[in-house]
Order: structure tokens, then sequence, then C-alpha cells
């Protein structure tokens, strides 16, 4: 393991400045309509100090956490999912000139180097799954470009909500890989280790100070209790053969007649991929462009054919997300795409629970057996 | 390197009427490097463009050595391809692809085949008798049915006429509802099996058309001992990308734009015709 190191809550501008200094267009998590939403960032000041959130099915409201800490709540409703893969864009452009001839112009990405501070082991785990969405394959040059200078700092969950459920599905509440830096947040600063060269690098131009044992003991004990106060669980193991399994159960009724079919879910999961491609032309016909925006299985376009729709009634639908994200996900990028951030839950407005629906479809929460 | 993806520039060198509602498009990509550089296989689709409208995706019927168009049978019946209806000769298009894996062509080779096809699906295996007609001795017997709702739905009339008329090919066509004029068989497309000659070990199927009539195929076909990879069909789902990353076009794990549209039946058995899949 990289050795740590202590940043003290003190000296935690710093961070932002090195960043800063190092190129980088800083993010961080602030308090904006209520929720907690990453966004461009350059004062630790601006940092959510104080604030603590209490999530529960269909609920999430930000209240006093813990005053000496910027980072003792869970999560909000997005996190890197909006900074990679744009929540609408611009893929090509179209001109027609008099003789009707067809000039295509394709969007170039922008790019811009972004570190975002604060981003929690669940959102990890969900952009590695998005990478091998969006980069397998024939790779998605818009999600490449933006995916390419991006700093990541993670801090490790020190107050999960009600809601996540992290530890079983094993995306947390420590992060392993995938970040440059993360942190443990303690009451007066972080341990700080590193994950990346880059990352490496970086914390040498931070005046940091030893770790002592006991503040790396503080951390560990910290990890195990956030994962210990969990109270909510997704069954381990591949769930696919199980649920295609379950595909008459009378569950999916029961769930269709409580959801309102609205998106919420799939906005906010941070490893729904879903867009749906549109066209927009020009009010006086000199162009059209041609656009990309997520979508929602939810919705009775996602499965139009011919004329029709395959997933007409909202028990179908709702069917169609679950054996996707925790089955049939399994075998196209090798693992569920449930990351048990809990955010499926909290922004349910109908506070429908995916770990109660697992567990109602397969009965006692057994995952083996169909 | 990043890959951004646009639409290439087609015109419309002929507009084919096959039915009122059916109709061929056949274009030339503007560019002639691009159109010299464009490759593809039977069974493969593009996503075809129309300018401030949008794109559906349309298989391929012409002939991947044919050098001089690409052939698009398009039947209107949504926003996008009824817009694509009104186009005449010389209006331009946009032209994305090609995506998707096709028949299995080389597989295939020397051995019999047996087509299938049912409603007004039959587009996807155009390409392929086609394919074989032009290398017909690379083939062995070839069989070729269709089954239509109503014997006016059948489009390639002369098409089938002129295909039952060459060597080593039989031609069997039903229709639910026949009519005065209706030379062929009237019932649904598993009566046409009375008459075909089929050698199950040395036979690959190839199909399309509703996934109802593919499963009755297949039902048929195992009880005159087809092995189940053998037996080929092309799925339908909505697209909209065609890299397998939009997300619409999911038949449990597979993305139907990338992994498909052509699948061996052992592939999707498992959902094939599932209400909601």
């Amino acid at each position: 393991m990289p050795e740590a190191r202590f940043l003290p809550h003190s000296h935690l501008q710093l961070l932002f400045d090195v960043l800063k200094n190092a190129g980088y267009r800083v993010h961080a998590p602030q308090v904006r309509d209520g929720t907690l939403q990453i966004a461009p960032c350059h004062n630790a000041a601006d940092l959510p100090w104080g604030v603590g959130d209490t999530q529960s099915p269909g609920s999430y409201r930000l209240d006093e956490g813990d005053r000496t800490r910027a980072f003792a709540w869970a999560n909000g409703p997005q996190a890197l999912k909006p900074l990679l893969f744009a929540p609408r864009e611009t893929l090509w452009r179209v001109a027609r000139d008099d003789c009707g001839s067809l000039r295509f112009e394709p969007e170039q990405p922008k790019v811009e180097a972004r570190a975002v501070i604060g981003v929690r082991p669940c959102d990890l785990a969900a952009l590695d799954i998005h990478d091998r969405h969006f980069l397998g394959g024939q790779a998605d040059g818009y999600y490449a470009t933006r995916r390419k200078k991006l700093f990541l700092v993670a801090v490790n969950c020190s107050h999960p909500a009600e809601t996540c459920f992290c530890a079983s599905t094993g995306d947390g509440p420590a992060a392993q890989h995938g970040f440059d830096l993360v942190l443990d947040e303690l009451d007066d600063g972080f341990v700080v280790r590193h994950g990346s060269n880059v990352g490496k690098v970086l914390m040498q131009r931070l005046p940091l100070l030893e770790a002592t044992r006991q503040q790396r003991q503080a951390a560990l004990d910290q990890r195990h209790h956030a994962a210990e106060v969990q109270t909510r669980s997704m069954p381990a193991g591949n769930l696919q053969a199980p649920l295609f399994a379950r595909l008459d159960h009378p569950r999916w009724q029961e769930v269709g007649a409580r959801c309102l079919a609205c998106g919420n879910c799939t906005s906010v999961c941070p490893t729904c991929f879903c867009h749906s491609e549109q066209e927009q032309p020009a009010l006086d016909g000199s162009g059209s462009e041609h656009t990309r925006e997520w979508d929602s299985c939810f919705t009775p376009g996602h499965s139009y054919l011919h004329g029709n729709v395959l997933r007409a009634t909202i028990p179908l639908r709702y069917r169609q997300w679950l054996t996707h994200k925790i089955g049939s996900w399994n075998e196209q990028y090798g693992r569920s795409g449930c990351v048990g951030c809990g955010r499926c839950i909290t922004w349910c407005p109908v506070g429908i629970d995916i770990t109660e629906e697992v567990h109602a479809l397969l009965g006692g929460g057994e995952g083996g057996e169909a | 390197m990043i890959t951004l993806r646009q639409p290439c520039e087609a015109e419309i060198i002929e507009r084919i009427e096959e039915t009122p509602s059916i109709f061929t498009l056949r274009l030339r990509f503007t560019d002639p490097e691009v159109h010299a550089a464009y490759r593809f296989t039977p069974g493969q689709f593009n996503m075809l463009y129309l300018y401030g409208v949008g794109e559906v995706p349309i298989s391929i019927v012409s002939d991947p050595e044919d050098e001089h168009m690409l052939d698009h049978t398009i039947r209107a019946v949504g926003r996008v391809t009824n817009a694509l209806a009104k186009l005449q000769v010389g209006d331009k298009v946009g032209v994305r692809g090609p995506y998707g894996r096709g028949w299995p062509m080389i597989e295939a080779e020397g051995k019999d085949v047996l087509i299938a096809t049912g409603g007004l699906g039959c587009a996807p295996v155009v390409s392929v008798i086609n394919y074989i007609m032009r290398r017909r001795q690379r083939f062995g017997r070839l069989t070729i049915m269709q089954g239509v709702k109503h014997a006016d739905d059948l489009i390639w009339r002369e098409q089938y006429d002129a295909w039952s008329k060459q060597p080593n090919t039989q031609v069997l066509l039903a229709a639910s509802e026949g009519g005065s004029m209706w030379p062929w068989k009237v019932g649904h497309l598993p009566v046409l099996f009375e008459e075909a000659v089929l050698d199950p070990r040395n036979t690959t199927a190839m199909m399309c058309g509703p996934e109802g009539m593919m499963i009755a195929v297949v039902k048929v076909l195992q009880k005159r001992n087809f092995a189940e990879e053998r037996i080929w069909l092309s799925m339908e789902r909505n697209m909209q990308c065609g890299d397998g990353k939009c997300g619409h076009c999911q038949h449990g794990g597979h993305f139907v734009c990338k992994d498909g549209p052509v699948f061996a039946y052992p592939e999707v058995k498992s959902l094939l015709g599932t209400k909601g899949f």
C-alpha cells in the first residue's frame, strides 16, 4: 500500500491550488438546490462544511452534520456521470445548400482537464463500468476525450446513508483503485494516499505531514464502521440466471403497479448509459443538428419498433431495467450494473427499493438457485 | 485517436416502387473515394439519414461486389421512413455504416441453403439470395420459402419467378389469405415444408420475419433433425447508434446492432418471442 501522509483541514486549499496550477479545472461537491452537486470550485471554503444528508426511500434532506468535516455525508443525485457522458450534446451538424447537397460536420468534443475532489468509491466503480461501455469496442469519441484528462481525488465514505449498500456489492465504502489520490477524512484533516503516478507527483507538491499510526488506525476503523452500519444489501454473485428464470414472477406486476415510469432511477443511476439520438432542424431551414441525450428504458420510445412499442406496460419496463441492471449486465460487462449507491431508492418518488425488489423476486435473497 | 461518426452524403440514383408502401432506394456515395472504399457483407445494415428528420436502420439488399449501387428496401411505417418515401432520384441522403454482423456466408459455402422469411421482413435475406445467385456454383441446393399474410403483400414477384427457374433452386410461397390470382400455397409458412426437399445434415437455414413465425419454423426444422447451430436468424430492434452504445436494441445480454442483427439460434433462443424483450 502506498505511503499514507496527512493533510490538515487548514491546508486543504493547497490541494485546490496545486491542482489548479497543474492545469486542472477543479470540481468539488457544493450545496445546490438543497442537494450536494459536483460543480467547478476554487475555494475549499465552498465545500459543504458541517453538512450532512438524510436519505430514505423517496426522500433526500440536507441537515447539520459533523461541523469539523467537509465530507460527512453520503452522496448527491449525480456525481461523475454528467461530467463524462453529457446529458445532452451535439454529435454532428449538417448544412444543405441550394442544390440539396449535404455537408456533414462532426462536433469536436471540447478538451478540458478536470480534477474532481470528493469522488465516492461507488462512483469510481460506476466510472469503471462506463469505461468498459463507452471505451470498449468502437470507442465513443466524446466520452473518451473527456475521460483522458480527468484527475480523481476519491474520498472514502465515513457517513453512508440509510439507502447505501455498497459494502454488499463490493464497491465501497473504501476505494480500492481507479483514483489518483484517495482521502480518509478525520476530524482535523485527511489521511492521503496516491493511486497513480500523476497522483504521486502531485502529492509531492503538497506540504504533507507524516500520518501517525493513530491517524491511520482511525481511518481504518472509520472504513469498517461505514461498512458495518449499512442495513441494506444486494445478494452476492451473478444474478442473471435466477432473475431470467423469474420473468413470470408476480412481483413484476406488483412493483409495476407502484412504479410511475418517471425515469428518475435511470437518471440518477451512475451506470445507466442509454441515450437517444435526435434531430434539431434550424427554423430557417439552413441546417440541422444531430444530438443525443440521456434516455430511459422507462419511456415508451425506448422500445419503439415499426410503429409498435415492445414494452407497452410499466411492469415490462421495470423488468427490463432490473433484469438488465442486475442480470444481463454480467454478460455484457463482467459484473452487475449496480454499485450500491442507493440513489435509485432515494430519488424514486414512490420509494421503490431495488434491494427489496431483488430479495422479493429471489425469495430469501439467495442468488444461486433458480 | 478518437473516432467521431457522422454520415456520408449519398445520392439517390434510382427509386423503385415495390408496393404502395414499400420502395427501394438505389444509392451511390457522392464522394467516389468513399464509394470505392465502402465494404459490407449481406445481412449488415446502414443508418440512413434524411435531412432535418433523422436516422433509421435499413438492411442493405444489393450485392457486396456491386460497385455501382447500394440498395435499401424500405417500408414506410414510421416518421423517418414515411418521409424517406417522398424522396426522388437526385435527392441526397446521409449514409452511416455498415453496422452489425451479417449472414454466415463463408460457413454456408459448399452447402445447401434454406431461406425462410415471413411477413414483409424479407429484405435482410434478399441480399443472401442475390449473393448465392451470383455465385451459384459455390452453393448447393437453394430452397426459398416466403410466407405472407395476404397475397397482395408479396413483393419481388418477378424475382421469385426468376429464381424458381434457376438450377437446383426451389421457391415455395404461401399466403394466409390467397385470393383468386394466388397460384401458390394457402396457409402459414410451415405448410411449405410438405413440399421442401431438405438435407438437415448439409443445410444452413437463414430466417427473418416476425419472431412468432421464426419460432414456428425452428420447431419444424428441429422435427426434421436440423442442428440448432445451423439455424440463423436476423433480429430487429430499435437501433439508434449502431455501436452498441445507446442501449435501445438490447435483447437480454446482446446488443442486436453490433452482436447481431444476425444470430445463430442458440444465441437468442432463451428470449426469442418473449414479450417485453
